[in-house]
């Protein structure tokens, strides 16, 4: 997993509540035997005007230009501004695969969705929490000026408007370390590597059958 | 203090360590792998440029998605050659100490190659992208069935973020009658303590008929212990437990066996453990059992009636009555002996060993199946007990009797390749869920033992394997 520190990036609005993980990656997707490479499917059905299949190519498919995605002005986005209850549906790790895929760091709205929350951590994404009026005047500047930039630093957690204005936001102590160093559950496991291997000499001397 | 149970000793005997609030890290011996759960995995390890911990820890064999016939034709569907192809050029790239790919002579469903060729051991922890890998309790084993994230992180680190369940002892003792089976032990126990009963316990199977049991028997008993809502189900490794692995491919050989055997043998719950649930069943009191709706737990043994949504007096339970015998195409009251069958599937990691074979085979022998059995199948558990099963003349009985012989793999367990129910098709399955469309989309299962389905593809209907 990458680390995240802060970023200075292009915002991008999803206007819509409830965002289910099925809009996020649509169930067909999930036969794919991959992990990456789910980033020209995000939204899939918002995002095209036929019937994605995996493996299709996305770079000859007609676009539905009034998605926000799709708006050259938003091209290159890194941090997505979306509405309450972001993420719910199916607990599919595809969901955060594709947003990350995509490009995105960040997501910032009122609520996620408990599992779709987690899921994100697992894959360096950082969901912020802010509140109604703060991601109201976010889909409020972000609308009126194009090149509407955040910069957002999970060491200080605070995320700063071009205005100059900042609010800050919530994140458990373990969640941002693993963040800021990039590790996953596996890196933080492996940190104890020296103790797994201690204890495998020990259990190989005590049954060597078992490593036969 | 009190002592010790068997789970919590093999618990005790893999933590690498534990932090403040009881999260351990436990030592992984064992990862079975198959095709449909770890391709993700694979590719995670990729992504982050990781390398596989032990290699030697790694069984692998495609299963879920394998067609059982017609191999000459390779596997049509794309999707599914796709995952099984994966498979092969990940256990290329990472390694495994035993793998056999589509068409392998010893191919077969994972859980049933894992312990015939010597790979489950008492005393492992035993792990695979599975909920069946509870099978391997069997063994005196931990073993339990982990997600595709869990199965990277094996990979990577020979280990688990784990905290322990709490214990639960289903004690079964006195004795079973003519043909009743290992099968219907473990559907009796679902039936009394329902299909969340063993809910954040792990179960330990003990008492005089487990005892009794086989080591396919209780394989049976603990593949089901999911079914009963526990990850993981055991039994203490005995004189047959050993018997039956001696000589195996990848059992200890020479001066290993015998400490192994010696080890083996400190692995059963203290006299003076302490269990959180205690369980009770006397053998006589179980008939062979049939389930007639879409949970395991809506299971009776036969001689009873289909249940009445009406008498029952919870609402919540009467709708789920209801739901189930509207699915299952059943009119309430109806005899269980009644219900008429249109096919039969003999296979899974439930009961697909020589042993079930065998018994089904006995049934069968010299008999026919009944005209109104559209399809009969027998899918043998891997290639090892296929050809035990020819070498024994198994498999000529059972095409006498209408049947056909076919090649290892889950096949219609789950239907993720050609064999499958069609919609209202109702068949009597040895496998172990009759959940809505598992075997086919409107497809109708009731589970029973391997006697029980031959007996009934013989009479059409379900019919009391010990009047036969
Ligand atoms: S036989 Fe059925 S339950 Fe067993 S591993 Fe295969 S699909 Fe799963």
């Amino acid at each position: 997993m990458k680390a995240f520190t802060k970023i200075d990036g292009l915002a991008c609005p999803l206007d819509r509540a409830n965002v289910d993980t099925d809009a996020i990656i649509p169930k067909q997707f999930l036969k794919s035997i991959k992990r990456s490479g789910f980033g020209p499917y995000l939204f899939d059905e918002w995002r095209y005007t036929d019937h994605g299949e995996p493996g299709m190519d996305c770079s000859t498919r007609p676009l539905n230009t009034s998605f926000v995605l799709n708006q050259p002005r938003y091209k290159g986005a890194q941090i997505l501004l979306a509405k309450e209850n972001f993420g719910c549906g199916s607990s599919r790790e595809h969901a955060p695969w594709a947003i990350e895929d995509f490009g995105f760091q960040v997501i910032i709205a009122p609520s996620f969705a408990d599992i779709f929350y987690g899921n994100c951590y697992k894959n360096g994404i950082l969901p912020i929490v802010a509140s109604h009026e703060v991601v109201d005047k976010l889909f409020a500047e972000c609308s009126a000026s194009e090149g509407y930039r955040l910069k957002v630093d999970l060491e200080s957690q605070t995320v700063t408007m071009p205005s100059g204005a900042s609010f800050t936001f919530d994140i458990t102590p373990h969640r941002k370390h693993c963040l800021m160093n990039g590790l996953d559950e596996i890196g933080l496991t492996l940190q104890h590597a020296d103790e797994i291997r201690a204890f495998e000499s020990r259990h190989k001397a005590a049954q060597p059958w078992l490593f036969a | 203090m009190a002592g010790k149970t068997l789970y919590d000793k093999l618990w005790e005997a893999h933590v690498v360590r534990e932090e403040a609030d009881g999260t351990c890290l436990l030592y992984i011996d064992r990862h079975l792998v198959h095709e449909v759960t770890s391709a993700q995995a694979y590719e995670g390890m990729r992504m982050a440029g990781r390398k596989q911990w032990r290699k030697g820890s790694v069984v692998a064999n495609p299963d879920h998605n394998t067609p059982t016939k017609d191999w000459d034709k390779g596997i049509e569907d794309p999707i599914s050659r796709l995952q099984v192809e994966t498979l092969d050029s990940n256990i290329k790239e990472f390694g495994a100490l035993v793998y056999f790919p589509f068409k392998n002579a010893n191919q077969g469903i994972i859980h049933v190659i894992g312990p015939e060729n010597g790979t489950t051991l008492p005393g492992m922890t035993v792990v695979c992208g599975d909920s069946h890998t509870s099978t391997h309790g069997a063994f005196g084993a931990f073993a339990h069935g982990i997600g595709t994230s869990e199965v990277e992180h094996v990979l990577a680190t020979q280990t688990l973020v784990a905290k322990k369940a709490k214990n639960m002892l289903v004690r079964i003792e006195g004795q079973l009658g003519l043909g009743v089976t290992a099968k219907d032990v473990a559907l009796a126990v679902i039936g009394r303590i329902g299909t969340a009963g063993g809910t954040g316990y792990t179960i330990e199977y003990a008492g005089s008929v487990i005892r009794s049991l086989s080591m396919e028997g209780r394989m049976t008993v603990c593949n089901l212990a999911i079914e009963a809502g526990a990850r993981s189900g055991m039994i203490a490794p005995d004189e047959k437990t050993s018997a039956y692995l001696k000589g195996k491919a990848h059992a200890p050989k020479g001066a290993d066996w015998d400490a192994a055997v010696a080890y083996w043998n400190t692995l059963r719950s203290d006299d003076d453990a302490v269990f959180d649930v205690v369980v009770e069943m006397r053998g006589e009191d179980i008939a062979p059992q049939v389930t007639w709706g879409t949970s395991p737990e809506q299971v009776l043994p036969i001689g009873s009636r289909v249940p009445d949504p009406s008498k029952e007096s919870d609402p919540t339970k009467r709708t789920s009555i209801e739901n189930a015998l509207k699915y299952m195409g059943l009119t309430a009251n109806t005899p269980i002996e009644e219900i008429k069958l249109d096919k039969i599937f003999i296979g899974s990691c439930t009961n697909s060993r020589i042993e079930d074979l065998r018994a089904a085979a006995t049934v069968l022998k010299g008999k026919k199946k009944a005209s109104n059995i559209t399809l009969a199948l027998v899918v043998p558990g891997s290639g090892i007990v296929k050809r035990q099963a020819e070498e024994e003349g198994l498999d000529k009985i059972f095409t006498d009797a209408g049947f056909e012989w076919r090649e290892p793999g889950c096949s219609m367990c789950l239907a993720m390749n050609a064999d499958k129910l069609s919609p209202g098709e109702r068949c009597a399955s040895t496998s172990n869920r009759n959940f809505e469309g598992r075997q086919g989309q409107g497809g109708r299962t009731h589970l029973v033992s391997p006697q029980m389905a031959a007996a009934a593809a013989i009479a059409g209907h379900f019919v009391d394997i010990r009047t036969q």
